[in-house]
């Protein structure tokens, strides 16, 4: 579905970002991408829909290759691309209707997003995504009064009003709380399970990712240094992704979050009873 | 980790700017030398300033004995070509600065346009209003025609440059996340840039509004008509009753329209 060859990014300022990074993505697979700050996470999934110019190499899309098309034609491949933002990304003094309509703008001639008048399809379809994402409720709201997690779901309900072939999904989960997070990833997983929709996901959060995702690739200073499952991300591969650090402390904590979530859990129920 | 009593017990800050000692006196000496120098050089006529004394009294007489009724015609006939004069150009300026502000933003606009409409504020900017008033009214003749041109023109400085400013300051990953879908450059101004500004922009419009009344007072007094112009001739003819009749409505226009420009703000956010 998705094929990067060699692909790499130096900025103007000199810093190779990414260097000679090849990957395909297969229909249907969710792939979290992990690695330390400035590894290039971030840099990645901009060239693939060149939010950031890549330097050199090829994003394949299907049969067509994002890099060097016209304006215009760029405008026309990134409605084939979704995209989901780590601060969510929602225009704030939008209602979160237009935000989510705003995810057809690729589709519709100017006159028609300037005066609101979208075709009768789009407005039904971001009706049903929004009662998937569990927001119908919330369709005249202006986003800035959800919370993180409905905003979040807002973001999701836009990259998928695209009718997109692929997600692209950065830090989903960075400003949320633990809990939040997972029923996020939760609602993408699943998301991506309906449609068959591959998706790369951004996350720093290894406990999460080995949580949800199918294959797990680990980049360091813009180079691939792990692509395998979950299963296969041992201790010695977190030390190449990330450098030394004590891993199995960090799994207990997590552990000892989930615990203490569940025991808070039980305890919140059995006040209720 | 030591004992406590083995770290400093006292912290200036560092100076930030000139960090060489002799350097810093030389300046603050340098400073006060000239000012003094600057004050000494100022002549003061007092014999002149004692007769202006007395004039300033009579002109704060004629304050406290306004005169509304004897000037009523011309007065009412200048507030009306004052107020009308406002509000038109505030809206034409306002209507064209938009594009030139739009334009004048490095983020949005290519190289070159941003070349130009910047240099259009710049224009806007550099020439004071009693200037372009005059050069107005040596090209259209005397009257409000001439006034309304001015305010225009100058209204163009002030919104496009703010509101230039204020689009360069917007959330960068609002307008990522509408490119992202595919947006056209007319989409991403109307989704991405346009909810982020135009609290912002009516409210300086508001803003403009009212500087345009004080200003048309101002530009009367050059033959740009309104207010101005009737307040010229008061003083013209020593009626100081009148011409303080004719400030104290300016003050009381200005302070209404303060009000409720603050007001309207306010309920913006």
């Amino acid at each position: 579905m998705l094929k990067l060859e060699g692909l790499s990014k130096t900025y103007k300022t000199g810093d190779p970002a990414l260097s000679d990074v090849t990957l395909s993505v297969p229909k249907g697979q969710i792939l979290g991408l992990i690695g330390p700050s400035g590894a290039g996470k971030s840099t990645l999934i901009r060239c693939i829909n060149r939010l950031v110019e890549p330097t050199s190499g090829k994003v394949m899309l299907g049969d067509v290759n994002l890099v060097g098309l016209s304006k215009a034609d760029l405008r026309r491949q990134r409605r084939r691309i979704g995209m989901i933002f780590q601060e969510y990304a929602l225009v704030e003094r939008l209602t979160v209707m237009e935000n989510v309509l705003s995810g057809r703008l690729g589709y519709v001639p100017f006159w028609r997003s300037f005066m609101r008048k979208y075709p009768a399809a789009d407005i039904q379809r971001a009706y049903q995504l929004l009662d998937r994402v569990g927001l119908l409720d919330k369709a005249d709201n202006r986003a800035d009064a959800l919370s993180g997690g409905q905003r979040q779901r807002v973001g999701i309900a836009r990259a998928l009003a695209q009718d997109p072939e692929l997600l692209l999904v950065d830090e989903p989960t960075a400003s949320l709380d633990p809990k939040t997070s997972r029923q996020i990833m939760r609602l993408l997983t699943e998301i991506c399970a309906e449609r068959g929709l591959p998706a790369i996901v951004n996350i720093h959060d290894v406990p999460l990712a080995q949580q949800f995702m199918q294959r797990i690739v680990g980049l360091r200073a813009g180079r691939v240094v792990f692509d395998g499952t979950p299963d296969q991300l041992t201790e010695s591969t977190l030390t190449t992704i990330y450098g030394e650090e004590d891993w199995h402390e960090m799994r207990r904590g997590d552990q000892e979050q989930q615990e203490a979530e569940a025991e808070a859990r039980d305890r919140m129920a059995a006040l209720a009873k | 980790m030591s004992a406590p009593d083995q770290y400093p017990s006292t912290w200036r800050r560092p100076p930030q700017i000139v960090t060489d000692r002799r350097w810093r006196l030389a300046l603050q000496i340098g400073i006060v030398v000239y000012l003094v120098l600057a004050i000494g050089s100022v002549e003061v006529n007092w014999s002149r300033v004692y007769e202006g004394l007395e004039r300033g009294q009579r002109f704060i007489m004629g304050f406290l004995q306004p005169d509304f009724a004897s000037r009523w015609r011309d007065i009412s006939q200048g507030l009306v070509e004052s107020l009308t004069m406002t509000l038109t150009s505030t809206v034409v300026g306002v209507a064209i600065s938009v594009p030139i502000g739009i334009g004048a933003a490095r983020n949005l606009a290519p190289r070159w346009i941003y070349y130009i409409c910047r240099a259009i504020i710049a224009v806007s900017r550099a020439l004071q209003e009693i200037i372009i008033a005059i050069f107005f009214v040596a090209m259209f003749g005397f009257g409000p025609f001439a006034g309304f041109l001015t305010l225009s023109f100058a209204t163009i400085g002030f919104i496009a440059k703010l509101l230039a400013d204020d689009i360069e300051e917007i959330d960068e990953t609002q307008a990522e996340a509408i490119r992202s879908t595919g947006a056209s450059w007319w989409q991403l101004v109307n989704y991405a840039v346009q909810p982020q500004v135009m609290p912002r922009l009516i409210g300086l419009s508001l803003y403009r509004l009212d500087i345009n009344f004080r200003e048309s007072a101002v530009i009367g007094i050059v033959g740009a008509g309104g207010i101005g112009a009737t307040l010229n001739t008061a003083i013209d003819r020593y009626e100081y009753d009148s011409a303080g009749a004719i400030l104290l409505i300016i003050i009381a226009i200005v302070m209404v329209a303060e009000y409720s420009s603050s007001y309207l703000r306010k309920f913006l956010q």
